[in-house]
């Protein structure tokens, strides 16, 4: 998928399509006319709103009871407020800003979900596994799970008393005012978050392993003939060949990353706890907009969420040039 | 000869620690299915034990003289009347404790009265069975049968908008060739990664404007305009199938539209299933929308929302909220052990192929 977008086709010419014959125009009218519910689609509920949401960020709206006020411009006022906002940048009183927090917690959350579906994948691509296609099955199925019943799930094993986590620990030998508060201390806020993530990397895990079953094997005989061992075997064969699949996830983490919200949202409504922690940019965002009907704020913060999304992209496609490989293209 | 053992015994090695590392992995992953179905089988009183057992029980009790008395497995050969011989367990309820010597009724034969056992009560295990009944609380409690339709009724109505959309889009990108068709198509994938945030508040405000929301309009037109993900999986499959076919139908009078219906859409079963059981999940899952949308009228609520609003009431009641969210993942579950093929296929198509 990502590949595609990395060679943009020449824009047709105008003249191109006058010289198009009766029977190519006529071609072009059907395709167009299959098209329509995804053209009609997109300018109505993809590029007007998004156009909208910038003109919102130079208003005031606000819904009141279900009214919406009257539409007034008032320039950078909004952009002025964002940049001075506490809840985003961080206060002095000692609240962490959303995009700390949101840094904070993709600090760990990155790295766990590229590295644990790519182990996971390594151990179900492992000649030495029975029951591949039932252990690929059941590491998949949680992800079947909705999500507010799969947060409820590890909200209570997680749980500081009765959760079996903490049990484990106490029966280990760990004295009990040691174990950990998990969802509700701040220290393991995150790292519980991380836990409930967990059970969404079957898809990731699925998508990697694909990667390593495409690679072939005439290159792994290659290495063995050159000498590598199994560790320069990954680096040298292995990785840059999945190294597109690896990118793929790497995007998608970083734009769930920055909409992360469900989980603080299912467990705590969004309110931050504990202390803060789990303010998260887009539950903000959402609060904003849905809790306070702050269309206005709500807007300019979205718009600042694009940005954020578009410079992190951009960056991840710059530095793709040094460590992507796309196998048969020529650099 | 003897290298050639050796390699054999270290590979049969390597198999057996590689598959139990991986059992044991796949149980800690899968462990918390185990505790949703333990807990949401106690009662209120056997969860609050401190330390009690893991296992979905509750003590077995019975009415004796007014009073309830709990069942103990009790080794009977301890007991008067009974013979010293004897060495089965039985049930009994214990009605005076004692830590030298209980007394115990027979719940099978109360007409026998009272006898003692030479035992601490403390010492004897006792008699559990789980309490199916938070099942029926929270059948009650969050009206399950509504949750059922309503999220079926939103499943069907946004799947046969997102089938019939896509099909005819994605058939349009497969099969046609006109100037800027590819740059389209990027457009298309490329709204994959816009955040939702971009485009949500315009939306909502035009709903809340011509008073939508709180209806089902708002979450399910959406549907009838293609989305990116089933277009371009239903397309990489449309371009696998063979022309010939549709340039015979053509060649014998057939329109476009006869094409895809009679020449494309049959030799797209399995991909049609994969997009109905992608959605079916998604249905089940979807939580923003929902939320956003039917909030002042929670007679909607499909089983997603819904559980989290019960849970927001029953949130000191775990077995509760446990029993509920087994409810509501016990349908894409079985849908899930059924059609689990699909589920992979698709993924792997989504993922890998450019």
């Amino acid at each position: 998928m990502l590949e595609q977008l990395s060679h943009l086709p020449k824009l047709p010419s105008i003249g191109s399509f006058r010289k198009m014959s009766r029977m190519a125009r006529r071609e072009m009218w059907t395709g167009l006319a299959f098209l329509s519910p995804w053209l009609i689609g997109f300018m109505v509920f993809t590029l007007i709103p998004l156009v909208s949401t910038f003109v919102f960020s130079f208003a005031n709206l606000k819904i009141t009871d279900g009214v919406t006020s009257r539409f007034k411009f008032v320039g950078l006022d909004n952009y002025v407020q964002y940049f001075k906002d506490p809840q985003i940048w961080s206060s002095s009183a000692g609240i962490p800003g959303s995009w700390l927090v949101t840094l904070r917690f993709g600090l760990i959350a990155l790295p766990v979900g590229i590295l644990v579906p790519l182990a996971l994948a390594l151990l179900l691509n492992n000649k030495d596994l029975k029951g591949k296609v039932l252990a690929r099955t059941l590491f998949y199925m949680p992800t079947i799970v909705p999500l507010v019943a799969g947060v409820f799930i590890w909200n209570g094993i997680l749980n500081s008393e009765t959760g079996w986590i903490n049990r484990a620990l106490i029966s280990l030998g760990l004295p009990k005012t040691m174990t950990p508060g998990w969802t509700n201390s701040t220290t393991w806020v995150y790292p519980s978050y991380v836990l409930i993530g967990l059970w969404g990397v079957g898809g990731p895990m699925l998508i990697t392993l694909a990667g390593l079953q495409g690679v072939p094997t005439e290159l792994y005989d290659a290495a063995k003939v050159d000498g590598a061992n199994s560790w320069h075997a990954f680096w040298n064969v292995t990785f840059p060949m999945i190294s597109p699949v690896i990118f793929y996830n790497l995007i998608l983490s970083l734009i769930g990353l920055f909409q992360y919200y469900l989980i603080p949202f299912v467990l705590n409504n969004g309110n931050g706890a504990p202390g803060g922690t789990t303010m998260f940019y887009n539950v903000y965002l959402v609060r904003t907009f849905l809790t306070f009907m702050n269309m206005s704020y709500g807007a300019t913060m979205a718009i600042g969420l694009f940005v954020a999304i578009l410079v992190a992209t951009i960056i991840l496609f710059v530095t793709a040039k040094y460590w992507v490989y796309y196998a048969g293209e020529s650099r | 000869m003897n290298s050639h053992k050796a390699y054999k015994f270290r590979r049969i090695l390597s198999v057996i620690l590689t598959t139990t590392f991986t059992i044991v992995l796949l149980a800690l992953f899968l462990s918390p299915f185990a505790f949703m179905v333990f807990t949401s089988l106690k009662t209120q009183a056997q969860r609050t034990i401190l330390g009690g057992p893991i296992w979905p029980a509750v003590p077995v009790s019975i009415q004796y003289n007014g009073k309830s008395a709990d069942v103990y497995k009790v080794p009977v050969k301890t007991c008067e009347g009974f013979s010293p011989n004897d060495k089965s367990v039985q049930g009994f309820a214990l009605v005076k404790k004692g830590t030298k010597q209980s007394e115990f009724v027979d719940p099978k034969n109360l007409s026998k009265g009272q006898f003692t056992c030479v035992l601490s009560w403390r010492a004897t295990p006792r008699s559990f069975s789980p309490a199916w009944s938070n099942f029926v609380t929270v059948w009650k409690g969050i009206d399950y049968p509504r949750l059922l339709w309503n999220t079926t009724f939103y499943a069907f109505s946004t799947w046969l908008g997102t089938l019939i959309s896509c099909t005819l889009v994605a058939y349009g990108f497969a099969r046609f060739r006109f100037p800027g068709r590819d740059i389209l198509f990027m457009v298309l994938i490329s709204t994959i990664f816009l955040p939702a945030a971009v485009t949500v508040i315009p939306l909502y405000t035009f709903f809340v404007k011509i008073n939508l929301v709180g209806t089902w309009l708002p979450l399910i037109l959406p549907h009838f305009f293609a989305n990116a993900y089933n277009v371009f999986l239903l397309r990489q499959y449309f371009m696998t199938l063979p022309r010939e076919l549709d340039e015979a139908a053509t060649v014998d009078g057939a329109g476009p539209l006869r094409v895809l219906w009679s020449v494309i859409l049959p030799q797209s079963k399995p991909v049609l299933l994969a997009i109905t059981v992608f959605h079916i999940v998604f249905a089940w899952n979807d939580f923003f929308g929902p939320l956003i949308y039917l909030k002042p009228n929670t007679q909607l609520y499909p089983i997603s929302v819904a559980l989290q609003y019960f849970v927001g009431l029953y949130s000191q009641q775990p077995e509760l909220v446990q029993a509920g969210a087994l409810m509501a993942l016990a349908l894409p579950m079985i849908l899930f052990v059924f059609t689990q093929r699909y589920f992979i296929q698709g993924i792997v198509i989504t993922g890998v192929e450019k």
